[in-house]
């Protein structure tokens, strides 16, 4: 089980390598939507990596309440739990 | 064509290929008589038992020029047209254009075939949840000339013809249309192609269209010698930049070449072989040069498509004799898939660059491998080294494409 500081650097990972956003600018209190201009397909795209990361699943009418990064980190986290 | 029709004329060239990461080394490999062949370095090529173990592969690789998210956002063969029309916008003098007189035609004989067979073997392995969302526009055949459009802002249009090996030809012949109709006053137009994957190269390898000259992968590439046993799978895009005459004008720009005009025909004779007398390319020749109001003793040079496969080198050979009669034999004929490889949807347009490049340097390139000319060809072919093009003033070079499914197109281009 990783800790949250772990989830937040590896799903930092994910978004770089789906937007090329730096990972330092994927911070727990940034907006997927407003703050990083991710759109819903890109979503998508690191969810189901970050499923396949984090060995835990996130379904679909759970992805629309993730709407920050620390959002996302916590939902990972408890999932693993 | 009518009087008033509007000129069309290349201002920008982009190319990825077996020979170079560029046009200038791919030219520069042409000229040298470079072959691009070599063995895959795949393990597919053991873990499948495949009958060829060798091909053309790019030898500038997508993911040394791209950014690693545009490798994972980009099928192969999106990556190979973005390298190309980068190139090609960059050489055009990055035109001011009106995003609504800009369009994008880019062609692909196969389309995203990485992708798809990449996401079904991760849904058999994986299940349903775990293919990734942008599959689809990764796998669509019109995926290379969308990802162009988006780029350079293309509102004008984006299209994708498809027509196997003639893909990247026929793009041209659209996009010429499209500014000679008045729809669109610069074009990006070119193929891409990358499908070397052991599927494709087992269904290849399955009609014996491959050759199979497994030890001696630079010399297996033989169009027009008695010893040819099939293609060589190449991969890469070549890109142009087509503008009207008084568009390139107005801005200054430089222009490699003039594309007078495009023949098109099909064989409607068998799925894969090609009618053996060569009538439907002879129609498309004859076509092209009519439309550009040309008689064949204009003519100074051929690209042929000659792909080094038994049957179609010699179709061709005789098509070329039924269009031009006796000018035929003032004509040097070069088959620089002998360097090349065959870049299946990507060939038309790659080769319609080096038809170019050779009406501009006056240079036709070498033929490789033709140790012992197939005594059923008569064309003038140009052997072992470039050879000076004869004439003075403007030369004319028509470049043939042929592809499964019986399509000829023939595309006419004359210097400046």
């Amino acid at each position: 089980m990783a800790s949250e500081q772990e989830i937040l650097s590896g799903l930092a990972e994910i978004v770089n390598e789906e937007t090329g956003l730096p990972t330092d600018s994927v911070q727990a209190d940034k907006s997927f939507t407003d703050d990083l201009d991710i759109d819903s397909l890109s979503m998508m795209t690191i969810v189901v990596n970050a499923e396949e990361k984090f060995g835990v699943r996130i379904p679909d009418e759970d992805v629309k309440n993730l709407r920050t990064v620390g959002d996302a980190v916590a939902y990972i986290s408890q999932a693993q739990g | 064509m009518t009087a008033t029709a509007r000129r069309v004329v290349v201002t920008g060239m982009g190319a990825t290929t077996p020979l170079g990461g560029d046009v200038r080394s791919t030219w520069e490999g042409a000229l040298a008589g470079r072959s691009g062949a070599r063995p895959f370095s795949a393990s597919w090529t053991q873990e499948y038992d495949l009958p060829v173990t060798f091909g053309a592969q790019a030898a500038v690789p997508a993911e040394d020029v791209l950014e690693r998210r545009e490798i994972k956002r980009l099928d192969p063969s999106q990556q190979f047209a973005v390298i190309a029309a980068r190139e090609a916008w960059a050489d055009a003098g990055t035109p001011e254009v009106d995003p609504l007189r800009l369009a994008s035609v880019v062609a692909t004989g196969i389309g995203g075939i990485w992708t798809l067979l990449t996401a079904y073997d991760t849904l058999r392995e994986k299940g349903a949840r775990r293919v990734l969302p942008l599959t689809v526009p990764m796998l669509m055949g019109n995926g290379p000339t969308a990802a162009i459009s988006l780029e350079f802002t293309a509102r004008a249009g984006a299209h994708t013809p498809v027509s196997a090996c003639a893909s990247g030809a026929e793009a041209l012949a659209y996009g010429a249309d499209m500014i000679r109709t008045g729809r669109a006053d610069i074009v990006i137009a070119g193929g891409t192609e990358a499908a070397i994957h052991p599927l494709p190269i087992a269904s290849f390898a399955a009609m014996h269209a491959l050759s199979r000259r497994n030890e001696d992968p630079a010399r297996a590439s033989r169009p027009f010698d008695t010893q040819r046993d099939g293609f060589v799978l190449g991969e890469g895009a070549g890109i142009v930049v087509l503008e009207s005459e008084e568009h390139a004008r107005a801005r200054g720009a430089r222009v490699h070449a003039e594309l007078l005009s495009a023949g098109l025909s099909a064989d409607a004779h068998h799925v894969a072989a090609p009618e053996p007398e060569g009538a439907g390319v002879a129609r498309a020749v004859r076509d092209a040069l009519r439309s550009a109001d040309l008689t064949p003793a204009d003519l100074h040079h051929v690209n042929a498509h000659a792909t080094s496969t038994p049957a179609g080198d010699v179709a061709e050979d005789k098509g070329l004799r039924l269009a031009l009669g006796d000018a035929v034999d003032g004509v040097a004929v070069s088959a620089t898939k002998s360097m090349t490889g065959h870049l299946l949807g990507a060939a038309g347009a790659v080769e319609s660059i080096l038809t170019v490049r050779a009406l501009q340097e006056r240079t036709a390139p070498p033929t490789i491998n033709v140790d012992d000319l197939d005594p059923d060809v008569s064309l003038d072919v140009v052997r072992k080294d470039a050879r000076p093009l004869n004439g003075t003033g403007r030369l004319v070079g028509l470049n043939n494409a042929f592809g499964f499914g019986g399509h000829n197109i023939s595309l006419v281009f004359a210097s400046v």
